[in-house]
């Protein structure tokens, strides 16, 4: 085993677990500031220059409150639920190439892998595990029906997810999400694949328990669900797993539908690869922040009808048609 | 090499670990997010041996789909506290015998096999295992049987929702 090699591969992980954490903080910020103004008010300014130091000063907040541990819950996976909850939304950008090879550098950890989406699929299967834990281990009966609502609805709207993800994989002929960027190169798979865009986003956010989709933790039915009894920097663990997943279902709708990081003059200048994958990146982000402002929740039963009779048959469609194609002008 | 087999023994203790714990668990939650951690262990020895594609595929059927549904009904039952269940006599026996069935196929694999193929196994080719090449052999050499276990998924899954689906007249 190379020595050099190891130490790379644990920076590249730092960095990675590091956009997460930053990422997270501002796109806490970043959110309440457009939900502000998409509601016509300032949002937090005070802290800082424009509200900038706001991220800190919740986290310091955050740390000094006191946890609560139920008396009656059980401790060990009350402990261990957040902890789990946090650990696939950090994980899940060790597939995505962040930029193209600067001389003969690679960004990105393992985005070379030829099971690439499959390792998006797995981890996304097993991000439900820390808030059904949560909700069983709080004893609260508040909690257990987010719990299970949030196991039905993620383990509904996967489906859809794969099926979704499925069409990229045809177009590009390959599982290597790296191979799959540079197949992008020309034409971005959203001009091919409008409907298996839409179906991975729509499917994207009820994954990650966003609104309208964020049954959950409904406030006004289940008083905030899963993590009703959860304070502290444990409450704030399960903020982070949801905020670094909205970040990572970016990135990974970016990489596979919106060309990665190609953009003008990539070929020239490498360097403005990841940049151009920021920008794609924070863009979708305004999209659910702007989709949390605009829809109400939807209903439970309609949430599923909808992932079953809709979304499942759609994603179908596109996978039967896209595949016909593909095969007709191969031959 | 040997960061290979110090990365064995630390999984492969975690999964007899966890395989155990399992077992002798006393509550049905703990009982399942146990064979989570079994699943999750299996599928890193698979990566290990380069079986990427059968490691992801461990997780998501096994790890992600699978033990959610069980983890759901044994939630939805509140069936955690499993009570001492009256003994089965005739267990013990069976148990025996299919443990001694399964060891003496072990030992014919291991020596028989072993000693005709001159004493050492060869190792699969370059790709073996690979999405692709699983792909082409699901849907050129055992494409009946494939087609045969679609059926009969879809024929379990008609049957589910028949099963549960409500009868009484004017429901819809």
């Amino acid at each position: 085993m190379d020595i050099f090699l190891l130490l790379e591969w644990t920076i590249k992980s730092v960095v990675i677990i590091l956009i997460i954490l930053g990422g997270f903080a501002y796109l806490t910020l970043y959110e309440r500031r457009a939900n502000a103004r998409i509601q016509t008010r300032i949002g937090p300014n005070r802290a800082g220059p424009w509200g900038l130091l706001q991220p800190i000063a919740d986290a310091i907040k955050l740390i000094f409150k006191e946890e609560l541990i139920p008396e009656k819950s059980d401790k060990v996976l009350f402990i261990l639920a957040p902890v789990i909850t946090v650990v696939p939304a950090m994980i899940l950008l060790a597939v995505i190439p962040m930029g193209p090879d600067i001389l003969g550098f690679k960004i990105g950890l393992a985005d070379g892998i030829n099971v690439g989406v499959l390792y998006i699929m797995a981890v996304a299967s097993i991000a439900v595990y820390g808030i059904v834990i949560a909700g069983w281990a709080s004893n609260n009966k508040y909690a257990l029906l987010g719990g299970l609502r949030a196991t039905a609805q993620m383990v509904s709207y996967e489906l859809s997810l794969a099926l979704a993800l499925v069409g990229p994989i045809m177009l590009a002929n390959t599982m290597n999400i790296r191979e799959i960027v540079v197949a992008q190169k020309g034409l971005w798979y959203i001009i091919l694949q409008p409907l298996g865009f839409l179906i991975y986003f729509i499917a994207a956010v009820a994954e990650v328990n966003r609104a309208p989709f964020d049954m959950p933790e409904a406030e006004q039915e289940l008083i905030a669900g899963y993590h009703v009894e959860y304070s502290g920097m444990k409450f704030a663990l399960f903020f982070m797993a949801e905020y670094g997943k909205m970040i990572v279902i970016c990135f990974i709708g970016a990489t596979l539908f919106l060309g990665g990081y190609w953009g003008p003059f990539v070929d020239q200048v490498p360097l403005l690869g990841p940049i151009y994958l920021f920008v794609k990146v924070v863009i979708l982000l305004f999209v659910l922040i702007w989709i949390r402002a605009t829809f109400p929740r939807i209903r439970y039963d309609r949430l599923m009808a909808f992932g079953w009779k809709i979304m499942l048959p759609a994603a179908l469609f596109n996978v039967v048609v896209t595949a016909a194609i593909v095969l007709l002008l191969e031959g | 090499m040997t960061l290979d087999l110090i990365l064995f023994f630390g999984i492969a203790f975690i999964a007899v670990v966890s395989a155990i714990s399992m077992l002798i668990s006393r509550n049905a939650i703990y009982s399942a997010l146990f064979l989570v951690l079994n699943f999750v262990a299996i599928a890193s020895l698979y990566l290990l041996l380069n079986a990427a594609f059968i490691a992801m595929v461990q997780v998501t059927v096994y790890a992600g789909a699978i033990m959610v549904l069980f983890l759901f009904v044994i939630m939805l039952l509140g069936a955690e506290r499993v009570e001492t269940s009256p003994s089965l006599p005739w267990q013990l026996p069976v148990a025996i015998l299919l443990g001694l069935v399964l060891v003496a196929e072990f030992a014919y694999v291991l020596f028989g096999k072993v000693a005709q193929a001159g004493g050492e196994l060869t190792g699969v080719g370059e790709g073996f295992g690979s999405p692709a090449s699983v792909g082409r052999m699901l849907f050129d050499q055992y494409l009946i049987p494939f087609e045969v276990t679609s059926i009969l998924l879809l024929v379990a899954m008609v049957g589910a929702i028949v099963l549960t689906r409500d009868d009484r007249k004017g429901s819809r």
